[in-house]
């Protein structure tokens, strides 16, 4: 169960070459989202936009698939998209919302669902909620010291970040540059050293780029709807898929950052719990 | 009728063991699935100070409030959504008459200068099985917290304090108001005895004094905040806001309700209610 509880695993990527060019991997979430809209499943989705820095996202109401497109992309530190949930169902009148969001967001949402205590109508108007996988977050101070002071460049000519093959790569307008993950290590927020969720278990469609190929995603559905939303897009030509099996380097390795995710969350509560510091879970 | 609160809250339809049918399938007037509870809890619900929001916020169960009222609860004592109270003007103590309940729901904090509220609420503690501390007036103060008394129509009503400074408070469901859905939600887990859906607000019941500062003093120091947005999704009067990645607070907008802290995916976290409920 290192993975979640889930319906269908496949690897897969978008169709639309429009969407490919500018998607972190496989550009499933963009793909899914702008399916789901033109299908009417949803009405709008929380997206994380570039802000006014363009490494430093806000959260974005999406309405068009072009606002859903602009949105493309991973971005390595904070966009509190649940925050914008309410804002897309009160302010913009949405009435089924799609969401993407990693782990610790879809807790706060599943929670929400579950226990609605303050949250008027808002529980009842989600459609779709994707997740992303997701091993730490940073704050953008940790990305601007891995890339202004340890690469020697800037975040003000970065095109593209990217974790892959054991690197945190930078592409440039004119450079592609790396420095070893584990350099990275210590730079995380603290939060995320508690988590034992890394392949997002609480979505209804979780995906992303480990266990498939370069331009490939892994795509999990794990809810009923989800599962009928992923099997439709499939159906529709929107994603093309791969079996999950005849893919390198494939589930095993998903398996093994998964289960590294939660024995390092394990050792972590364990000293928390020896300090008498509160653990949620 | 369960069946359709249940459609309602969008959860999936189990065999019900408190619940029967009460007219036959086939009977033309039953094409609503009317079904009836044995035992009706008795159910008195308090106004004490707060704004009626709670109160309107079970109303708002529009689809199913009807029922709810007729078939599946029996509300023993109430100002608003029944007319049965002790109010006498000549006497302040005639809600010694007040009935037997097992559940009390207690909605605005109490004023130590009133004298009514204060008598009603220790009479309802020797009346009630268990009594809910219903929205955030009575849970924590919330805005009442601000009173400083020197208003009409009465100046000397001064000091509010939520029911739990002054009873032994069983349960408590923040909010300001209460959202419709949580309501329909606890009648739902109380007629099914569903304790594990309750244990949270059980367990809050000892809570009687919240802040947004809550989420920096025991989320942010504490290393668990994740700046997932939740807190500010669920403030109830947009006094938090995400700055680079963390919450800050407005505290002139704060009205010491509770919610962020308890919908924090960080203060406490339902794993298995969740994953019954997403059928993981």
């Amino acid at each position: 169960m290192s993975l979640g509880s889930y319906k269908q695993v496949v690897s897969a990527r978008a169709t639309d070459k429009a969407i490919q060019k500018v998607s972190q991997d496989g550009g499933i979430v963009t793909a899914l989202f702008t399916y789901a809209l033109e299908e009417q499943i949803i009405e709008g989705a929380v997206v994380a936009a570039p802000g006014d820095d363009p490494w430093d996202p806000k959260p974005l109401v999406a309405m068009t698939p072009e606002e859903i497109i602009s949105a493309a992309g991973t971005k390595y530190t904070f966009s509190p998209n649940v925050w914008m949930l309410k804002e897309a169902v009160r302010h913009y009148g949405i009435e089924k919302v799609g969401i993407v969001g990693i782990p610790c967001q879809l807790q706060g949402i599943r929670k929400m669902q579950s226990y609605p205590f303050g949250t008027r109508f808002v529980a009842d108007k989600l459609a779709l909620v994707v997740g992303i996988f997701c091993m730490e977050n940073f704050p953008l101070a940790s990305l601007e010291t891995f890339i202004n002071e340890k690469m020697k460049s800037s975040t003000h000519v970065t095109k593209k970040m990217d974790i892959g093959a054991g690197k945190f790569w930078v592409e440039t307008l004119d450079d592609k540059l790396s420095i070893p993950l584990k350099e990275t290590h210590g730079y995380e927020q603290a939060g995320c050293n508690i988590c034992k969720d890394y392949t997002a278990e609480l979505a209804d469609i979780s995906t992303g780029s480990v266990g498939s190929p370069d331009g490939w995603s892994t795509v999990f559905s794990r809810t009923v709807s989800g599962d009928d939303i992923l099997s439709q897009a499939i159906e529709a030509g929107v994603i093309e898929t791969k079996v999950m099996d005849d893919v390198k380097p494939g589930l095993g390795l998903l398996e093994k950052l998964a289960n590294g995710k939660k024995d390092n969350a394990e050792k972590e509560i364990a000293s928390r719990t020896e300090l008498g510091l509160p653990v949620p879970f | 009728m369960l069946a359709r609160i249940k459609r309602f809250l969008g959860l999936g339809g189990k065999a019900e063991k408190e619940a029967k049918p009460i007219k036959p399938k086939d009977d033309e007037s039953s094409q609503q699935e009317v079904e009836k509870v044995a035992d009706k809890p008795k159910i008195g619900y308090f106004h004490l100070s707060g704004c009626t929001g709670d109160g309107v916020a079970l109303t708002e169960n529009y689809d199913i409030l009807a029922d709810l009222l007729t078939d599946m609860i029996d509300i023993v004592y109430g100002q608003t959504l029944v007319d049965v109270w002790y109010a006498d003007e000549n006497n302040p103590y005639a809600v010694d008459d007040m009935p037997e309940m097992d559940l009390a729901l207690v909605e605005g904090s109490v004023c130590l200068q009133d004298e009514h509220s204060m008598h009603e609420l220790k009479k309802l503690r020797e009346k009630a099985k268990l009594v809910c501390a219903f929205g955030s007036c009575a849970m924590t103060g919330c805005f009442t917290r601000y009173c400083i008394g020197g208003q009409q129509a009465q100046p000397k009503h001064e000091s509010f304090l939520p029911i739990g400074d002054l009873i032994q408070v069983d349960c408590a469901i923040p909010g300001c108001p209460v959202s419709p859905e949580i309501i329909a939600k606890v009648v739902v887990a109380l007629i099914n005895r569903d304790m594990d859906y309750l244990q949270p607000m059980l367990d809050m019941a000892g809570c009687s004094s919240a802040c947004g500062c809550d989420l920096n003093l025991s989320i942010v120091n504490k290393a668990l905040c994740t700046g997932c947005g939740t807190c500010a999704m669920a403030c109830q009067t947009r006094a938090i806001e995400m700055i680079n990645g963390r919450p800050e607070l407005n505290e002139d907008r704060c009205i010491k309700c509770g919610i962020c802290y308890q919908h924090c995916p960080r203060s406490w976290f339902p794993e298995e209610r969740i994953k019954q409920d997403l059928g993981l």
